[in-house]
């Protein structure tokens, strides 16, 4: 079974964004990227899809700049046997990117794609159904548990009361929540071997998608300031405060 | 204009975040139409059709609708130039498949709306404030439920209208389902919240807060540290990934303050910080710290309310 890994390259999760002063969008010149984490927890799923001997090859794809191959060969150290870039200076949407995905997941067959269920960047939240709904494929989102067998995939998923587990046949997508598995670190020996495992650059043009964002950022400011820093002595002057002054409780 | 809410219910109620959704629409236009698809779920319906400000529900109603898969919605919400869903779990899942094969780049999270085509998102974890136009002739867009006060429950009388269910796949099986069960109100929609950390030190210890809880008739929940640990369940977690609250009362306890968590509670009226470390960077959001021993202070504190 042929495993698809979609993943993005985002400012580091340790890094504290700044706005940019002429309010154009946050700068990320000079900062750390690294994997989005939660396609990190997707690659180590599909890791140990192969290694259970349930995945035979694992088909990892990045779209944007050319510096997510930095991004691919990641993924690679950390056991996928190859990589797509498809290279774009354009800002990439969700819709674009599903799209991107949809036009490889018809030339590849997987019967299963796995990725983050949000970027940490955009924390749009949208890619991976949005690639379940242009394939009229089934999805499972959210995933913190996933069993594979028989050309079914058997989810549990985080919802916002508890946990909901759904069956579906494949091929299917799924996206990654925390809980799903603690990612492996890429060994050197295998980031070394990650450099000769293959890596394909095609364009947007090439797959015949338009990937004009349909969505324009007119501006980004700070979020406003909250005046924190308050001090109480003990808990009597605490609830004192909290039902004289802030009146929030009787 | 009209809009169209997607409604989260269990058929026989309306969550509370379908209420903020319908506040939202609101400052698009003023037709607001409110759909239920659901099974069995008339009593949803009719409670829709009671929220203040809603013209029209539309209620689908079959099987298929029972537990809420993502698939099967669209074709029920294609007519409207503006489809709104609560940024749930449930919106979440749903907002992007719709809004993919409408053809539409959906606008997530949304906390405030400038005009019908112009909202203001948070981005990198609620760090940056993102004002964005969607160029689509329709918008797909969830709302984040604490940038709007909810519609009133009550008060209204719009019309309910049956609609055909559309024929859906029967692919995803929903084969059970563990949720949390609790007494206490429900995490993102209480007015008192209290919330513990990894200074809990473990699971046994989380029954402290519920004394207080008890007391103060708030919600339980948790730190992505201390889930990560597992004191308690996922579903307890504030933060960027976990459940985004802003109620009037915020007490953290044993919290340190991580960036991801801070995204998940900083818009609060009034936060309360309670951690030995005077440096822990929860005092520079709270309106009151208290620097101290959480396993004295939770007692004393529990005893005033007496």
């Amino acid at each position: 079974m042929k495993v698809l890994l979609a993943v993005k390259r985002v400012v580091d999760f340790n890094v504290k964004v700044r706005v940019k002063p002429d309010g154009s969008g946050v700068d990320t010149a000079n900062v750390k990227m690294s994997m989005n984490p939660f396609d990190e927890i997707a690659v180590e799923e599909a890791v140990r899809l192969k290694e259970k001997g349930i995945a035979t090859e694992i088909v990892v794809v990045s779209c944007g700049v050319a510096a997510c191959q930095e991004t691919l060969r990641t993924a690679l150290a950390l056991g996928a046997d190859r990589a797509i870039l498809v290279e774009t200076g354009v800002e990439l949407q969700p819709l674009a990117v599903a799209k991107l995905l949809k036009a490889i997941a018809m030339k590849e067959s997987p019967q299963l794609v796995i990725m983050g269920k949000q970027a940490i960047d955009d924390d749009a939240n949208q890619t991976g159904q949005m690639l379940a709904a242009l394939l009229d494929w089934p999805q499972a989102t959210f995933a913190s548990k996933v069993d594979v067998a028989d050309r079914k995939a058997t989810v549990k998923r985080e919802i916002d009361g508890g946990l909901e587990t759904l069956s579906m046949p494949l091929p299917a997508v799924i996206t990654t929540d925390l809980r799903l598995n603690e990612p492996r670190y890429a060994t050197l020996p295998n980031i070394m071997k990650a450099k000769k495992k293959p890596l394909e650059t095609v364009t947007p043009d090439a797959l015949g998608v338009d990937v004009t964002p349909r969505i324009v950022t007119l501006k980004v400011v700070e979020p406003p300031k909250r005046k924190g820093g308050g001090k109480v002595a003990d808990a009597k002057e605490l609830v004192a405060k909290l039902r004289n002054e802030a009146k929030v409780i009787p | 204009m009209t809009v169209l809410v997607v409604a989260e219910h269990d058929n026989a109620t309306l969550k509370v975040a379908t209420l903020n959704a319908v506040s939202a629409a609101q400052k698009i236009g003023s037709d607001i139409h409110v759909l239920i698809a659901g099974h069995n779920a008339t009593a949803a319906a009719k409670a829709a059709a009671q929220i203040g400000g809603v013209t029209k529900v539309l209620h689908a109603d079959a099987p298929h609708f029972a537990a809420t898969t993502a698939e099967g919605l669209a074709a029920l919400v294609a007519a409207y130039s503006h489809i709104l869903l609560p940024a749930t779990g449930f919106g979440k899942d749903c907002g992007p498949r719709i809004a993919a094969l409408l053809d539409v780049a959906q606008v997530s999270d949304i906390i405030a709306v400038e005009s019908p085509d112009t909202f203001v998102r948070p981005i990198y974890a609620g760090n940056a404030f993102a004002t964005v136009q969607s160029k689509d002739a329709k918008k797909v867009i969830t709302v984040r439920a604490t940038g709007f006060d909810a519609a009133p429950a009550s008060g209204g009388s719009a019309a309910i209208e049956s609609l055909s269910a559309p024929a859906a796949g029967d692919r995803v099986q929903v084969l059970g389902q563990e949720l949390t069960k609790s007494d206490r109100p429900e995490l993102a929609s209480a007015r008192i919240v209290i919330s513990g950390g990894r200074g809990l030190q473990n699971g046994a210890n989380f029954k402290m807060l519920e004394a207080l809880a008890d007391k103060l008739h708030a919600a339980i929940g948790a730190s992505r540290a201390a889930v990560d640990a597992g004191y308690v369940p996922n579903d307890y977690q504030v933060g960027q990934t976990g459940k985004i609250v802003a109620p009037d009362l915020y007490i953290a306890v044993g919290i340190s303050g991580a960036i991801q968590h801070l995204a998940g509670m900083k818009d609060s009226k009034v936060i309360v910080a309670i951690n030995k470390d005077p440096e822990a960077p929860i005092f520079q959001v709270a309106d009151y710290g208290l620097v101290g021993d959480l396993f004295e202070i939770i007692p004393q504190l529990t005893a005033e309310l007496g």
